[in-house]
């Protein structure tokens, strides 16, 4: 039988989120998403010894995408950063017990968000250039498309 | 399942008296009402009692311009294609609001690619339409101009005596959808000079699955279906027996009592807007008078429906709509609160509420309180 609605673990994220909140000075700030499609989150990290000490998030977005943004936020508390960079999208739908597949795509951005904030810190350190950081960013302009 | 219901205009339940009288035809009292014998007369008799209640609940001309059909969806279309392909010699303009339902946009749409022209007309920050913009597009080539009675996302009521004056001045056919409307706020074909009307069943508390669409005398139209010849020759199939009694006694119902449970309706939604738009930052969409007497809707900045939609049902067990993008199948946002004037991100912050028969005015508090609650916890979430 097809998913009827979210799954059960997706509700508990949603009603229930872990994380929430703003860090300030983090040493990592990630933003992805964009008003125009309804979603928008934004990841903040510490760092200590190479690892996620702290983290939290804050989002503007449907049941999925606050859901996905709890969970990515437990998936890398603790991890060293290059194991936070290897969570995928798919991996927190996984966690998730599954996303509705036309939530696949615009509010599954909790890992991007995550990826953002670690390069945002990885800059910082001079580990990478700015530069590269852009292509991970998924702001989006108005009428840009949504869903994809 | 207790909780509060809020979504009568997405689904409201049958009348207990409706089914009671319809379940007769079930099982019982079943028959073809083309059949020639006892049980198919009887059959027959049921369905053509079920036509003139429906007639009598719009004031129309006879039990027989009314064609029904398994429900708005398909009365939307038999009006759109049915009147612009059948008079496409008098004129291939059509014209339609741009905050009309999916059911009459997409029918257009679709004979605008075999050729038609096809203009919308906009509507105001209210949804009110523009009748100068309509009078601007309308020739005597618009063979077919369709505008809703009132909306079902925004509440508003459309001035349909004025536009029906400018089509009829101006253009030929107009289609007034009134499957929101009907039950809800008087409706006379007559009075307002209707061409075509499409009616819902379960709009008035009858059966899913029963519609109509009221024809004028005199309009020629022709079938989308074809098949037999039941309801003239414009809805072929053997008629939902069961669906279409319960229709006729759900508008038997809605004209004795629509007046009344209006007014009682409009006194807990006046006294329910005003609560929660103590929230900050919420705002009234649609008309805030010229609306449908059951209809609240609203936005809030900076959060998201579908977050609303579930936190309420999870949180409250009140069940609500939205028109976030989010929340819809394509993901598209609604096109009525962008006809509104309303961005995207705004658009996204949408709450229905739809009252109906099991709502009461001791309610009013529990709601309002569940909403700030609601706002407040989406608002704490967010980075805006």
């Amino acid at each position: 039988m097809a998913q009827i609605g979210y799954s059960k673990k997706v509700m508990e994220h949603f009603m229930n989120p872990r994380n929430v909140g703003v860090i300030e000075n983090p040493d990592g700030y990630g933003k992805v998403g964009n008003l125009v499609c309804g979603d928008l989150m934004e990841i903040f990290i510490t760092v200590k010894e190479d690892k996620v000490d702290d983290i939290k998030f804050r989002t503007f977005g449907c049941g999925s995408a606050i859901a996905v943004s709890s969970m990515v936020t437990e998936m890398a508390k603790g991890k060293t950063l290059d194991e936070a960079m290897l969570i995928t999208r798919k991996d927190v739908a996984d966690e998730l017990e599954g996303l509705p597949p036309q939530k696949m795509h615009c509010s599954n951005l909790g890992a991007d968000a995550l990826h953002a904030a670690i390069k945002n810190y990885w800059v910082k350190i001079g580990k990478i250039k700015p530069e590269e950081v852009k292509e991970e960013s998924h702001e989006g302009e108005e009428g840009e498309s949504c869903g994809t | 399942m207790c909780g509060i219901y809020l979504d009568y205009q997405s689904a409201p339940p049958v009348d207990p008296r409706v089914a009671e009288f319809a379940e007769r035809y079930l099982s019982s009292d079943f028959g073809n009402p083309s059949a020639l014998h006892s049980r198919g007369l009887a059959a027959k008799a049921a369905l053509e009692e079920a036509r003139a209640r429906v007639a009598e609940l719009i004031n129309a001309e006879s039990p027989e311009s009314i064609v029904f059909t398994a429900g708005v969806t398909e009365a939307n279309n038999l009006a759109i294609r049915g009147t612009a392909l059948r008079n496409a010699a008098r004129g291939r303009k059509l014209l339609a609001s741009q905050i009309e339902h999916i059911s009459v946009l997409n029918p257009l749409k679709d004979l605008k690619k075999g050729g038609f022209d096809l203009a919308l007309v906009p509507v105001d920050g209210m949804g009110t339409i523009d009748l100068a913009a309509l009078e601007s597009q309308l020739s005597k080539e618009t063979v077919l101009t369709s505008v809703m009675y009132a909306n079902s996302e925004i509440g508003t009521i459309e001035p349909i005596k004025e536009v029906s004056d400018l089509v009829h001045e101006k253009g030929q056919f107009l289609h007034v959808d009134a499957s929101a409307a009907a039950g809800k706020i008087p409706i006379d074909v007559q009075k307002d000079c209707i061409d075509l009307l499409t009616l819902s069943s379960n709009d008035l508390y009858g059966p899913q699955g029963a519609g109509a669409l009221y024809v004028k005398p005199g309009v020629r139209i022709q079938p989308v279906l074809f098949g037999g010849g039941q309801e003239k020759g414009l809805r072929p199939g053997t008629e939902n027996l069961y669906a279409l009694a319960g229709f006729g006694e759900a508008a038997r119902l809605a004209k004795l009592e629509k007046a009344e449970e209006s007014e009682r309706l409009q006194a807990i939604r006046d006294a329910l807007i005003k609560e929660i738009l103590k929230i900050e930052e919420s705002y009234l969409t649609g008309h805030p008078t010229q609306r449908l007497p059951h209809h609240a809707s609203f936005r809030f900045s900076r959060i998201e429906g579908e977050s609303i939609l579930l936190t309420m049902d999870a949180m409250f067990n009140i069940q609500v709509s939205t028109g976030s993008a989010c929340s819809s199948r394509t993901l598209e946002p609604s096109h009525v609160l962008l006809a509104i004037g309303l961005r995207h991100e705004q658009a996204h912050g949408s709450m229905v509420m739809t009252l109906g028969r099991q709502n009461n005015p001791d309610q009013i508090p529990t709601i309002a309180n569940a909403t700030k609650k609601t706002v407040e916890r989406l608002r704490a979430l967010s980075p805006l």
